[in-house]
């Protein structure tokens, strides 16, 4: 390939991100405007509440946090709660080691900020289906999925610090998150060894659920991973 | 919240740190040395390992019905969990997932 076609297909693989990505502007509206909301009916100061959304940047972490500050938990418990919710990215990043791990350092790292369920989850799906990606094209594809993302996250959590209490319960923006995650996972039940990690998945989360939080769900990914893998090797020597 | 704005700032930037680390953790460290293929094949799995365990609870339990569980929920969660089946496309299982979630709020609430 020379250099000019090389460069064609990088920033193809940048926009075809952007398209991928967009579909999640109407999931990350609701969830960051309600991150905005919880937190200054909390009592966090804008600053607090932007300071959450842009260095953490993490829903679902951001969320436990605010929720055990609530509750007036000692501090160290604040940030086990919400670091034990991150562990599973510690999953996602070592799943991207194969796809970009011959990344320049400054894109790992970049990678790496912006590494979250809905950037990971569109990416390495497309990396599975088209392993003749460059590492090039798979970073900008990666950059490409959180360009339309990221500003909203960031944006509509200043919204809803302004919106306050403005937005009624009725709308019921807490179950559009669920939604996505289950419109996200149906695609990728495509062999029995994914489905039946799948089912081990949500078995042993149910069954730990009184564990501390996150905690319960890194089992059950442990466990579903060794049962997806098992299931493929069973069925690779059989056939 | 009985927290002093230096502790407020102080979970903050620990959670920002501590949040990159774990996320950059195994991208940086590892980079482009090969990893074993058992080690790569058990990764493979990994979304369909960590999100099907994270939303059982949520559809279950709902934390916006006081924990107890909810018809419309569920039927909004078993509906977008076919049509993604079915158009193996996310954007439609968002889109009539959260179709089916209000369709079910508005009949509810005239009923």
């Amino acid at each position: 390939m020379t250099t000019s076609t090389a460069k064609v297909a990088t920033r193809r693989a940048y926009f075809d991100g952007i398209r991928d990505g967009l579909p999640f502007v109407f999931v990350v509206i609701p969830f960051s405007t309600l991150f905005g909301v919880v937190a200054t009916d909390a009592g966090l100061t804008l600053a607090q509440a932007m300071g959450f959304t842009v260095l953490v940047i993490a829903g679902a972490a951001q969320f436990a946090a605010l929720q055990m500050m609530m509750e007036d938990a000692a501090f160290a418990l604040v940030l086990l709660a919400a670091l034990a919710v991150n562990l599973r990215m510690a999953m996602y990043s070592a799943s991207l080691v194969p796809y970009l791990g011959a990344a320049p350092m400054w894109q790992r790292a970049l990678v790496a900020y912006l590494n979250f369920d809905q950037t990971y989850l569109t990416s390495v799906t497309r990396y599975e289906a088209r392993p003749e990606m460059s590492v090039r094209e798979r970073v900008q594809y990666f950059l490409g999925v959180a360009t339309p993302i990221t500003p909203f996250w960031y944006v509509m959590t200043l919204v809803g610090i302004y919106a306050g209490t403005a937005i009624p319960d009725a709308w019921a923006l807490d179950f559009i998150l669920p939604i996505t995650f289950l419109a996200m996972v149906a695609p990728m039940l495509k062999s029995p060894a994914h489905i039946a990690a799948a089912a081990v998945s949500i078995i042993v989360a149910l069954l730990l659920i009184g564990l501390p939080s996150g905690t319960g769900l890194l089992i059950a990914a442990f466990a579903a991973m060794i049962t997806g893998a098992a299931v493929e090797t069973w069925l690779e020597n059989r056939a | 919240m009985s927290y002093t704005t230096t502790e407020i700032w102080l979970i903050i930037a620990i959670l920002a740190v501590g949040t990159f680390l774990i996320r950059f953790s195994f991208l940086g460290l590892i980079g482009d040395r090969p990893m074993p293929p058992l080690v790569l094949r058990l990764l493979r799995f990994t979304p369909v390992a960590v999100l099907p365990g994270m939303v059982a609870p949520l559809v279950l339990w709902p934390a916006a019905t006081g924990g107890q569980p909810d018809p419309v929920r569920l039927i909004a969660a078993v509906a977008t969990l076919a049509i993604g089946l079915w158009s193996r496309n996310v954007l439609w299982g968002i889109i009539g997932g959260a179709f089916v979630l209000y369709a079910g709020l508005g009949i509810t609430a005239l009923l």
